[in-house]
């Protein structure tokens, strides 16, 4: 194996799942996201009519916190892959590049963190 | 030696500045506006994340998230928030919908140019129908 070189023209860029992570990972947040989607839509829908005690009961019980709390990190994952994705199509310079994924980082994990003090704040 | 070869012809992304400047078919429209739409939703987390705070953590924070439909929010009116709103409801129905279309064409292999041509039409007519439906909501118009 160490006298084959992989480099240059000699490089294996097949095989080893490149991008398979971003694409797979996309995918079970989405249909996360989307189910989440139907269940809340399902508890507005379904009632009486929809005033501040009966929104707020939704998200009151344990299930309906944790289950949004895996969905925010779901988003979040789902939204750095995304954007990450967009950089990379049209941001050349690798300087530039970078400090814009560490912003989408810290702006992910700041809308993230927010999002879940409001949800064990009630 | 005399160099004969033409310059062989480089396809790459199309630029944000060229969008205007191509036909794309109802796929490749559904296509950059998933990208378009995920990048407003991006954008607008903090809205979303406000509106989701503002709603339900008191009554009296609820009181502040329906006035600013009426009374508008840093110095916008309030036609302007519910254009705002209204521009992140479109953002997620169509990101829903394509992103479905996504995980159908998936599950199916269904990749047909004809039935990519069609869930691409469904795609783009449903999430502006179902914007307007909401729109018509939520500017009291029913």
């Amino acid at each position: 194996m160490a006298s084959t070189p992989n480099y240059g023209s000699k490089r294996v860029v097949v095989g080893a799942h490149y991008g398979m992570r971003d694409w797979l990972s996309q995918r079970v947040t989405a249909v996360l996201m989307a189910l989440f989607t139907i269940v809340l839509l399902v508890q507005v829908l379904f009632g009486a009519p929809l005033d501040y005690y009966r929104w707020s009961a939704i998200f009151a019980s344990q299930w309906m916190k944790v289950l949004t709390f895996v969905v925010v990190v779901a988003l979040a994952w789902h939204a750095w892959v995304g954007v990450r994705d967009i950089w990379m199509d049209y941001i050349k310079p690798v300087g530039l590049r970078l400090a814009l994924q560490v912003l989408t980082i810290v702006w992910l994990v700041g809308c993230a963190g927010w999002a879940v003090q409001v949800l064990w704040r009630l | 030696m005399a160099d004969t070869s033409k310059p062989r012809p480089e396809f790459r992304n199309i630029h944000i500045t060229q969008i205007v400047a191509y036909r794309l078919p109802p796929a490749g429209i559904v296509s950059i506006l998933h990208r378009i739409s995920g990048a407003v939703l991006f954008l607008l987390l903090p809205l979303a994340i406000w509106l989701f705070d503002t709603s339900i953590s008191s009554e009296m924070s609820y009181e502040r998230f329906s006035s600013v439909f009426v009374a508008g929010a840093l110095g916008l009116p309030g036609w302007f928030v519910k254009l705002v709103v209204l521009g992140l409801i479109w953002a997620y129905l169509h990101h829903f919908i394509a992103g479905v279309r996504h995980l159908w064409m998936d599950a199916t292999h269904s990749v047909g140019k004809a039935q990519g041509h069609n869930s691409a039409l469904v795609t783009l007519v449903a999430g502006v129908v179902l914007t307007l439906a909401l729109g018509a909501k939520l500017f009291g118009l029913f």
